[in-house]
């Protein structure tokens, strides 16, 4: 349930005597405090990647400063096109340009991408299958501005719009990565950006991001977390809690929502004996979780139990993010106390 | 042989547009005839005096773009795309069929010489800014011509594309409203009075003409202005059109968004236009 406006804050309240709450929506970094993070990645890469290919430019909508493509502007000033605060034509334009043979890539947030351009991105990109990447800040539950920027269902809605590619980067190392491998894939592409100091995790694991491949991090007897995005991230710190705790977590990163890597899912799945967690950044509806259950479905394939983590059907609230994932189930925390729920039922 | 003259020409292929738009309407017996005879004498200047292509090779790097972002208005692109040789004519009986390259609302993978998938109407505006920018990118000196609709005005997209065009000082777009003043719902100024018109473009940067959209004359001087203008900033051509222009009983009917035309109204409307034929 969301909070009342009619009600005021606990400790302004008569008799209240609750402490006054000082955190706030401008804690909204996804890195733990010690964890050790890179700046700008996605628009590092870029810039760079672009010295190479001559066919790429960079456009937005007014977000250039927040999604991290200011660095690509920096770097190349002449392949930077403004294209204001309207999303519409930021679709538009690059579909033009595709067609003349550029690879734009076109930065916003995932909210105004999947919610307001919909349409321009499906009839103009993707049902002519140019070769657009779409890179969007804030997804699911990255920010604590509310629902006007939590993109919490942008991939159920990206999935139902064929030809298009579906990115869900874990961290730092694995965006740096992807950047290329995106460029070197010839039709649309939607990738969730992580921007600003991202958390860098995956370097410890010898990770290498190849398109459509999901990738097992660590192995386990006892239950399988299959995630995507920053839930890996979490995925990966609850293991190592349940570890101590004498339960084996497995974790497979699947960083392509789509196409998806059936094949290794279903491998995973079919080993007997496992919990099957899946753990997404995203509404319960239309995400990886779904996507997953629907899969294991068509090949006959039964964990032993099937649940997901993932962001209720609601419109969620604003605050600081540490609050807000913990509210919703998103934290370490919450993953580590779920697993153990299941695992005793 | 008759000397026709250039303009006489003209008239000629634009004849010979709507008698290609007639005789596919007669295959799915309705269609968007109306519009297809309304903006016959913009399809005949745009692409027998305005723009450069090559018939045999329809995606030729040196070509003029040619956008059509009203997807339903494909029966009258195909009918100048025919007329044009881009499309083989025998290719009209298959209009709307299974399998036809000629689908009811134009999608650039289905047919030679169409530049977009129009028909979600306000795409093309954007995608013309696309374009015209990456042209310039690349040295090239074509235009991007988007032929639109007067209901395309109620699209906000529309508007994203214009003042962005406007701020670019895209000189190598040309911008053609069809003004027909007939949207689905009715005369397309009680649906949203977009009025006044050229104002509202020159105010976000553009160099605007409006001209009689069945008059040819008119039309040639407009397309040379809109090349040839020497201000850096986009061009728009206003054209003024009368529904089902041609065909007087088809002209007289009121509601002729979706026209339904018997069986027996076919041959008579090929007769008229073909009354007006030039030996």
């Amino acid at each position: 349930m969301r909070r009342s406006k009619y009600i005021r804050p606990e400790h302004l309240q008569n008799g209240g005597g609750a402490p006054r709450l000082t955190t706030s929506a401008m804690i909204a970094s996804i890195a733990g405090p010690d964890q050790p993070t890179k700046p700008a990645p996605f628009g590092h890469t870029l810039a760079a990647v672009a010295e190479r290919n001559a066919r790429i430019v960079g456009l937005s909508a007014d977000l250039a400063k927040y999604t991290d493509l200011h660095i690509f502007r920096a770097a190349h000033p002449d392949r930077f096109y403004q294209m204001g605060m309207a999303e519409q034509l930021l679709m538009m334009a690059a579909a033009g340009m595709a067609r003349e043979g550029f690879q734009p890539w076109v930065t916003t947030y995932a909210v105004f991408a999947s919610r307001r351009a919909y349409d321009f991105i499906c009839l103009a990109i993707a049902e002519e299958m140019l070769d657009v990447k779409i890179v969007c800040a804030l997804p699911g539950l990255t920010t604590g501005y509310g629902p006007s920027h939590q993109a919490t269902e942008d991939i159920a809605m990206f999935r139902g719009m064929p030809n298009l590619t579906i990115i869900d980067p874990c961290d730092a190392h694995e965006i740096e990565q992807a950047v290329p491998a995106i460029a070197a894939r010839k039709g649309p592409v939607y990738m969730r950006l992580l921007r600003g100091n991202v958390p860098l995790v995956l370097d410890e694991y010898g990770y290498e991001f190849e398109l459509g491949k999901a990738k097992l991090l660590r192995d386990g007897r006892d239950t399988l977390i299959i995630s995507s995005g920053l839930m890996t991230m979490r995925a990966l710190d609850a293991a190592k809690e349940l570890q101590r705790d004498g339960v084996d977590a497995a974790v497979l990163h699947v960083p392509t929502i789509k196409p998806l890597d059936e094949a290794t899912i279903l491998a995973e799945c079919r080993r007997a004996g496992r919990l099957v967690v899946v753990a997404e950044n995203h509404t319960v509806i239309g995400g990886l979780g779904e996507a997953v259950g629907a899969t294991l479905m068509r090949s006959d394939v039964r964990p032993a139990a099937f649940r997901q983590i993932a962001l209720p059907d609601q419109f969620l609230e604003a605050g600081a993010l540490p609050t807000l994932h913990d509210r919703y189930g998103l934290s370490t925390g919450k993953v580590v106390s779920a697993i153990k729920g299941w695992l005793d039922e | 042989m008759a000397d026709i003259g250039h303009n006489v020409s003209l008239s000629e292929r634009a004849r010979r547009i709507r008698r290609n738009a007639l005789r596919m309407g007669e295959v799915q017996g309705q269609g968007y005839i109306a519009q297809a005879l309304g903006v016959a004498d913009v399809l005949a200047v745009s692409y027998f005096h305005a723009t450069s292509y090559r018939p045999e090779d329809p995606e030729w790097e040196g070509r003029d773009r040619f956008l059509l972002s009203i997807g339903h208005y494909a029966i009258a692109l195909y009918a100048a795309l025919i007329e044009a040789k881009i499309i083989p004519e025998d290719e009209l009986e298959t209009y709307g069929t299974d399998d036809s390259r000629l689908p009811m609302s134009g999608m650039a993978a289905y047919t030679p010489g169409m530049e977009i998938t129009g028909g979600s109407l306000g795409h093309g505006l954007g995608i013309a800014v696309g374009m015209g920018l990456a042209l310039k990118r690349k040295g090239s000196k074509s235009f991007v011509y988007n032929l639109f609709s007067d209901g395309e005005l109620d699209e906000g997209s529309t508007w994203e594309a214009a003042m962005s065009a406007g701020s670019y000082k895209l000189d190598n777009l040309i911008g053609i409203v069809d003004v027909n003043q007939m949207q689905a719902d009715g005369p397309s100024l009680g649906v949203m009075n977009f009025e006044p018109l050229a104002p509202k473009f020159e105010a976000f940067g553009w160099f605007v003409q409006r001209v009689d959209g069945n008059d040819i004359d008119a039309l040639v001087t407009a397309f040379d202005a809109a090349r040839h203008h020497a201000g850096a900033q986009p061009r728009l051509i206003i054209c003024d059109t009368k529904m089902a222009k041609g065909v007087p009983f088809l002209e007289a009917r009121e509601r002729n968004h979706f026209l339904r035309v018997e069986p027996h109204e076919w041959a008579e409307a090929l007769k008229i236009i073909d009354a007006g034929a030039v030996a």
